[in-house]
C-alpha cells in the first residue's frame, strides 16, 4: 500500500462571534474545531471521515484543500505540504463541497475549458476529457445551456465534473451525497467506486453510515475535533455494524450526553 | 502559471461582454443618457433665452415722453397705447398669458429730469414699469426699457467712458482668446466630470465581480484551483479597470458631444484645441486613475460580505473622490510641488487640470503614472492577502 496522504497533528481553532456563541450555547470565545488530528490514506482507497455535524470533518477537508490554514500541524499530499506548497496541493486534488458554486452565467462547455486552463491542462486533453466526462454524466446535451437554466441534479453533476477537469490523483469530497436526488447520488457513488478502480484516492466526509459501509475501505471516526478510531472498516467495526459501533464509540467519548 | 492572470481577464471579459443587458447599462447607457440629458438641458436653456423674442407686447403708457416714443416706434415687438391705468389694470398682469406691460412716467418727465438736482435731498423722478417676470415676452420688454432708460440717464451726465467701442472700431480690450477662455473652463469642469464618470463605471461592475463572487460562492471554486492568489488579484483588477475605462470613455463621449449643445445658449465661443500630446497625457492619466479606482473598489468589495454592503463601504470613498474632483474649481494655479503628484486621485485631477489649461508638465504626468502603478501594485498585494485570508473570504 502506497501512502499518498499523511496528516499530522492538524489543529484548528475558531473565534466565536456573539451570535455564534448563542447558537453554540456557550460562553467560550474559542472553539476547537479540529484537535491534533493525525491519519494516513493510501493510494487507490476510499477513506471516510465519519462523525456527527460539527465534529470537524468539513474543517479538516477545507484544511486539506488549502482553503483554510491549520493553526498547528501539517499534511503532506502526494509529496506536497498544505503549508509549504498549497498551489502544489491544489494541482493534485479535486475538491468538491456544496459551498463551491459555479457562475450561473456561463455554460458547462465554457466552465470546463476555463477551469482546465487554470489547471494547465493541455488543449487536446481538455477536448477528449470533456467529451468523455460530459457523455459519462449526460451533460453533453446541455453543454451550451447556461448553468442558471440547468436542473439542480445537472448542476451537481457539473460541479463534480468541473472539480475533476485535471484528472486529479486525490479527490476530496465533503458530504458527497448531501442534497442530491437519489438518481444523482447513485451516479456519484458509482463514479467514486469507478475512480477507485482507476487507482485514485478519495477522501470523503459523511455522517451517513450506509455510505461508509458501501464505499469506504478505511474509516476515521471523528468526534469533537478528535480522531477517536482509525483503520479498515472491519478493524473499526470490530464485528458490529458501523452504526452500532459508532454509537458505542460516541457513548464512550461523550458519556450519556446526547 | 503566468497566463492564469490572462485566463481570469478573459473570463471577466466573457462575463461582461456576453451579458448584453450589463454591457448596455454599463457602457452604452451612461454615454447615451448623458448625451440626451445634456442636449435636452441645452435646448431648454436656449429656448428660455430666445422664447418670447417674436411675440408682440402691448405697452400701455401714461405720460409718454417724446424721446421714448421715437425710440419705441422702430421696435416691432412693442405696440404703444397711450392710456392711463389704475390698480385694477395692474392686477390683471398677474395672468402670465397677457403680453402687456404698463409704464407710468411722471407728468413732464423730461422737464423734471432736466431740472432735478441730486443734491437737493428730494427723491428723484420715478418711472413705474409693471410686468410679469414669468412671461418671457414682457420680461424682455422690461429689460429693453430699463436698459434704454439707464443709458438715457447716464447720457445726461456723461463725463467719461470705459472701454468705449466706436462704430466701425475693432478695438479689443479683453485680450483673452476664445481658446484660453475655453481652456480655463474645461480645466475646471472636465477633470471632475471624468473622475465621476470613471467612478460610476467602476462602481457598476467591481462590487459584483468580487463581493458578488463571494456572495454567490463562486470565488471559493476559484480558490481551490492551483492558480496563485496574486494572479487572481491582478486579473480581477486589470479586467475591471479595462471595463470601467470603457464605461468612462462612453460617458466622456456623451459629454463631449453634448457640451456644445449645452453651452449653445451662452454668449461665448469656447475653443477646444488640444494637441496629440495633451490627448495622450489625458488618456494615460485616465488609465492610471481607473487602475487605482478599480484597486480600491476591489479591496473594499473583497472586505464586504455581499454586494449591498460593498456599496455601503464604497460610498465614503466615493465622496472623497468627488471632493478631490471639485478642487480645481477653487484654485487658480495647479500646484508645483512634487508631493502633490504622488497623492492618489488628487494627482490625476491636477494633471488633468493642468493639461486642459494648456499647462501640461510631463514630469508630473510621469510621477502621477508611476505612483498610481505603484499603488496598484500595493493593492494587488493587499487583494492577494485578502484572497489568502479565510476570515475575509469565508468569515460570516
Amino acid at each position: 500500500m502506497e501512502e499518498i496522504l499523511r496528516v499530522e497533528g492538524l489543529s484548528k481553532t475558531f473565534t466565536l462571534s456573539k451570535k455564534q456563541q448563542k447558537i453554540e450555547r456557550t460562553t467560550l470565545r474559542k472553539k476547537v474545531a479540529v484537535d491534533n488530528l493525525s491519519f494516513t490514506a493510501n493510494r487507490g482507497e476510499i477513506f471516510g471521515l465519519l462523525g456527527p455535524n460539527g465534529a470537524g470533518k468539513t474543517t479538516t477537508l477545507r484544511m486539506l484543500s488549502t482553503l483554510i490554514k491549520p493553526d498547528a500541524g501539517d499534511a503532506v499530499l502526494d509529496g506536497c505540504s498544505i503549508i509549504g506548497d498549497p498551489e502544489g496541493v491544489r494541482s493534485k486534488i479535486g475538491f468538491l463541497t456544496s459551498e463551491l458554486k459555479l457562475e450561473d452565467f456561463f455554460t458547462p462547455n465554457y466552465l470546463f475549458d476555463f477551469f482546465s486552463r487554470l489547471h494547465q491542462v493541455p488543449e487536446d486533453v481538455v477536448r477528449t476529457r470533456k467529451e468523455l466526462m460530459f457523455a459519462r454524466f449526460g451533460i453533453d446535451k446541455f453543454a451550451e445551456v447556461k448553468v442558471q437554466n440547468l436542473s439542480t441534479g445537472m448542476k451537481q453533476k457539473l460541479s463534480l465534473v468541473i472539480s475533476l477537469v485535471h484528472d486529479p490523483e486525490v479527490i476530496i469530497f465533503d458530504e458527497p451525497t448531501n442534497g442530491l436526488d437519489v438518481l444523482t447520488a447513485r451516479t456519484v457513488t458509482d463514479y467514486l467506486q469507478e475512480l477507485r478502480g482507476e487507482g485514485k484516492t478519495i477522501i470523503l466526509s459523511t455522517h451517513i453510515f450506509s455510505l461508509v459501509e458501501r464505499l469506504c475501505d478505511r474509516v476515521g471516526i471523528i468526534i469533537d475535533g478528535k480522531l477517536t478510531h482509525c483503520g479498515t472498516l472491519s478493524e473499526v467495526c470490530d464485528g458490529m455494524t458501523i452504526e452500532d459501533r459508532f454509537f458505542e464509540i460516541y457513548k464512550e467519548v461523550k458519556g450519556d450526553e446526547q | 502559471m503566468k497566463n492564469n492572470t490572462w485566463t481570469i481577464i478573459k473570463k471577466e471579459f466573457a462575463r461582461f461582454f456576453g451579458d448584453r443587458s450589463l454591457m448596455f447599462t454599463t457602457v452604452i447607457m451612461p454615454g447615451l443618457l448623458i448625451y440626451l440629458i445634456y442636449s435636452l438641458m441645452g435646448e431648454g436653456i436656449g429656448k428660455m433665452v430666445t422664447e418670447g423674442q417674436d411675440e408682440v407686447v402691448t405697452m400701455r403708457v401714461e405720460n409718454m415722453p417724446e424721446f421714448l416714443a421715437a425710440e419705441i416706434a422702430s421696435d416691432s415687438q412693442m405696440v404703444v397705447v397711450n392710456q392711463p391705468f389704475g390698480q385694477e389694470d395692474i392686477d390683471m398682469l398677474a395672468d402670465e398669458d397677457l403680453n402687456i406691460v404698463m409704464v407710468r412716467f411722471p407728468k413732464d418727465f423730461e422737464l423734471l429730469v432736466n431740472t432735478y438736482d441730486p443734491k437737493c435731498g428730494l427723491p428723484a423722478p420715478n418711472v413705474e414699469i409693471y410686468y410679469n417676470s414669468t412671461n418671457n415676452a414682457t420680461s424682455l420688454v422690461y429689460k429693453t426699457l430699463t436698459a434704454f432708460l439707464d443709458s438715457y440717464e447716464s447720457g445726461m451726465s456723461n463725463r467719461f467712458d470705459v472701454n468705449r467701442v466706436d462704430d466701425g472700431s475693432t478695438a479689443q480690450f479683453d485680450m483673452a482668446t476664445d481658446d484660453s477662455i475655453g481652456a480655463m473652463i474645461w480645466s475646471k469642469l472636465l477633470p471632475m466630470l471624468i473622475v465621476m464618470m470613471l467612478f460610476s463605471g467602476t462602481m457598476a461592475i467591481a462590487p459584483s465581480a468580487i463581493a458578488g463572487e463571494k456572495e454567490r460562492g463562486t470565488i471559493a471554486t476559484l480558490l481551490v484551483t492551483p492558480m496563485r492568489r496574486n494572479q487572481l488579484a491582478l486579473g480581477k483588477i486589470v479586467s475591471l479597470s479595462c471595463i470601467a475605462l470603457l464605461s468612462g470613455i462612453s460617458s466622456f463621449i456623451g459629454i463631449a458631444l453634448s457640451l456644445p449643445k449645452m453651452i449653445s445658449g451662452e454668449d461665448v465661443e469656447l475653443g477646444f484645441n488640444y494637441t496629440f500630446g495633451d490627448y495622450a497625457a489625458i488618456l494615460l492619466v485616465i488609465f492610471a486613475t481607473v487602475l487605482i479606482m478599480a484597486s480600491v473598489v476591489s479591496l473594499l468589495s473583497a472586505l464586504a460580505k455581499d454586494v449591498k454592503s460593498a456599496g455601503t463601504m464604497i460610498t465614503p470613498f466615493m465622496l472623497v473622490v468627488m471632493l478631490a474632483g471639485l478642487i480645481p474649481m477653487f484654485q487658480n494655479n495647479t500646484p508645483e510641488t512634487f508631493t502633490t503628484y504622488i497623492i492618489p486621485f488628487y494627482n490625476s485631477i491636477e494633471v488633468m487640470t493642468a493639461t486642459f489649461a494648456h499647462k501640461i508638465m510631463w514630469s508630473n504626468v510621469v510621477v502621477c503614472l508611476v505612483s498610481n502603478i505603484c499603488y496598484t501594485g500595493i493593492a494587488v498585494w493587499g487583494l492577494t492577502r485578502m484572497f489568502n485570508s479565510e476570515k475575509v473570504m469565508f468569515g460570516k
